[in-house]
């Protein structure tokens, strides 16, 4: 499976990391050329979870092709679901009512915040700190639990329907999640202690794996990846969807371009998803649910693109249909196909120990890319 | 073969008999050696895809699998006895599945968790590159249904999984016992 | 810049490409340009480096199967101005050639790594042209095509 691309000199070691490793990506194989312990060149293998799900979706209804999309993204399993309904949305033109919009934006933030408390706990421990895990496990467990109580799943639940939201959220919603936001406000200060501002941690993150703004640009990146070498690409601020223009939140940037500048975007992320949760929670208008739409849905010809912004970057839906119950055809713009794009070019010239943290804050979910 | 299928009440098989300056424990070597390596049973980190998930959730602090004795998830498969197959498995990641069950050492034992493991679950239609169902490449002894299958799913396929051993009815302990 | 000053500087710029509005109501329906395959590269040049447009982002490529051709369609973005539009090129079927352009943007590689492998597609000068997602062996096969039958593996419903 490997094969010669390039050329290799006198004395270089050829080492796989993966597909099976515990850094808890996923499946990911990357073929490392090494000249003692510098890296020269990083190949990455993908496919091993590729489940084509492309062309499975040419032969699904448009009610039926979400459910595979909360299971590419899976940390971000309801942001996905709704990149896919606001996308069917356009197509049928209908207009969904705001108790809807401010369920939908609610569910989001939570996905974002359980999606970072993840990426937290499981970078901690590819460096080598297991404590951070359980702590952010234990937080996870509580936004879980209170998903699973409106939606009944707590990892792929499909509560995103073209129309709205499927069914109301349970009287004990909004009491949880208030009791959960001020509980978070307290533990972000015990994050900080630990990890943030650990000497060791603070080590192996700056100055490591440096991306400039130009290469970002060119790459392709987004979300944090791009946020902390300066680029301005949050699709909650430049394209808004729902109610996010009418609230109150700021777009994290730094402009460091090492790997601590990608970790501070999403540390700082996590206190403006607080910001807008409190913004909300009080505040869900009355009225429908769902909009009402027909039980067949038959988009018109044409083609249709929506984005939306998922916990690692921009996620696009390009539906090209022919006016049949099917689409014709699917692209899933997945935000780690380009981020994964850039670790050879940060890559070259760290050690393996930089490798690992690079991967951590560039923060991949392989069932994403390989789609 | 008949299947014995009385439940070991017992914690500790065999039976104690007090006698001066001691004690005299009256056991089967089967018996007892099945209870250690039931309560010992290291996992290997296995995971593609979601069902991954909800196994690291079972390895935090809320449901803890440590308690059982899993609590040493290897790297490596030489060290490893138990795989739990977490998520779907594709033409391409057969061979490497395959080479990992031939690289634990025996007595290894098998768990496809979750819909995509067993049978391919939702990917079973429509599509060209997933295995519909892991029991195709190694043979499985615990299914776990769900999609993701709760967390205390799978902590109910890990006591099984011991209950069997217990029993001495693994593919395993049938196979070396015919011998 | 809005749509309709898009379409007077390109219409401007590139005299033999077409025009057409999309479909999408809410943003007001993207700008779609229809080039010609074989000049792709100098119109993809002029559109990253005109001060007036400069689209450095491109962020979703890929490839669509009618079934009397195939369409190369890029989404192309810029940074500065924040405007978006949508280029689409004509392949023939039984030979499709395009030239590549991860030397404009680099995010270019994989994904035209991956309409390769799924569409047949060949990018002329591209630096590493081979398989991404699929294992080895299914060269040839491209499985994104209308017509790719595969009884081993799929199971219809």
């Amino acid at each position: 499976m490997v094969e010669e691309v390039g050329t290799t000199t006198e004395g270089d070691l050829i080492i796989n990391v993966g597909p099976q490793h515990p850094a808890t990506h996923g499946v990911l194989h990357l073929v490392i050329t090494l000249n003692g312990e510098t890296i020269k060149k990083v190949e990455p293998h993908l496919g091993f979870i590729h489940r084509s799900i492309e062309k499975m979706c040419e032969s699904l209804t448009y009610r039926q092709f979400i459910y595979v999309t909360s299971r590419m993204d899976y940390l971000s399993a309801h942001i996905n679901n709704h990149g896919c309904a606001l996308c069917v949305e356009k197509g049928l033109q209908v207009e969904i009512p705001a108790r809807a919009q401010v369920i939908r934006v609610l569910m989001d933030e939570l996905t974002r915040l359980a999606s970072h408390e993840l990426w937290w706990g499981a970078m901690a421990m590819d460096l080598g700190a297991f404590t951070p895990f359980f702590h952010a496990f234990r937080e996870r467990e509580t936004i879980n639990d209170i998903m699973e109580e409106t939606c009944g799943a707590r990892l792929t639940m499909n509560y995103m329907v073209p129309g709205g939201v499927m069914q109301d959220i349970h009287p004990n919603f909004q009491r949880r999640v208030k009791e959960f936001i001020e509980l978070y406000k307290r533990k972000i200060g015990e994050y900080d202690e630990m990890v943030t501002g650990n000497i060791i941690f603070q080590n192996r993150m700056k100055g490591v794996g440096y991306l400039s703004k130009e290469d970002a640009i060119s790459y392709g990146c987004t979300g944090p990846t791009g946020r902390g070498s300066g680029l301005s690409c949050d699709i909650r601020k430049l394209y808004p969807y729902e109610v996010y223009d009418k609230l109150e939140f700021d777009e994290i940037t730094e402009t460091g371009g090492d790997s601590f500048a990608r970790y501070m975007v999403r540390i700082r992320e996590m206190q403006q998803s607080v910001r807008i949760i409190e913004q909300l929670i009080d505040n869900i208008p009355e009225g429908d649910f769902q909009a009402k739409t027909k039980a067949v849905l038959k988009l018109p010809k044409g083609e249709f693109y929506s984005r939306v912004e998922t916990a690692r970057g921009e996620f696009g839906v390009y539906i090209v249909s022919e006016g049949g119950t099917t689409p014709y055809r699917i692209k899933f713009r997945s935000p780690g196909f380009s981020n994964l794009s850039v670790l050879d070019h940060i890559a070259r010239g760290g050690k393996i120990g930089d490798l690992i943290a690079m991967m951590g804050t560039l923060d991949l979910v392989i069932p994403d890319i390989d789609r | 073969m008949d299947l014995n299928l009385q439940k070991t009440k017992q914690d500790f098989p065999g039976q104690v008999h007090e006698t001066p300056g001691g004690g005299i424990v009256l056991s089967k070597l089967d018996d007892v050696i099945n209870w250690a390596r039931s309560n010992s049973l290291w996992p290997l980190t296995f995971a593609t895809s979601c069902c991954g998930i909800e196994m690291m959730a079972v390895a935090s602090a809320k449901y803890d699998f440590s308690r059982f004795g899993f609590e040493v998830a290897r790297a490596t498969p030489r060290q490893a006895d138990v795989i739990i197959i977490a998520g779907t498995i594709v033409n391409k990641m057969g061979p490497v599945l395959k080479r990992l069950y031939d690289q634990m050492a025996d007595p290894k034992y098998v768990i496809a968790m979750g819909a995509c493991a067993i049978s391919g679950g939702p990917f079973f239609y429509n599509t060209y590159s997933v295995v519909k169902g892991a029991d195709h490449i190694i043979p499985v002894d615990v299914y776990i249904a769900g999609c993701p299958p709760r967390p205390e799913a799978l902590l109910h396929a890990l006591i099984s999984l011991q209950d069997k051993i217990k029993r001495g009815l693994t593919r395993e302990q049938i196979k070396s016992g015919k011998d | 810049m809005l749509n309709e000053d898009l379409k007077a500087k390109i219409t401007e710029l590139f005299p033999g490409s077409t025009i057409d509005e999309g479909n999408d109501p809410a943003a007001a329906g993207w700008v779609n340009v229809n080039v010609e395959a074989n000049n792709w590269l100098p119109v993809a040049t002029q559109l990253r480096s005109d001060l007036s447009l400069q689209f450095d982002y491109l962020f979703c490529l890929t490839c669509i199967d009618w079934k009397t051709h195939l369409t190369m369609v890029y989404h192309l973005s810029s940074t500065k101005f924040r405007h978006n539009i949508v280029v689409k090129a004509k392949l023939d079927r039984t030979i499709p050639e395009i030239e590549t352009v991860c030397h404009i943007w680099r995010t270019a590689n994989f994904h035209e790594r991956e309409v390769y492998e799924m569409f047949g597609v060949n990018f002329l000068n591209h630096p590493d042209l081979r398989l991404l997602i699929l294992p080895d062996g299914w060269e040839g096969k491209n499985p994104m095509r209308k017509d790719f039958e595969d009884p081993v593996n799929m199971i219809r419903l």
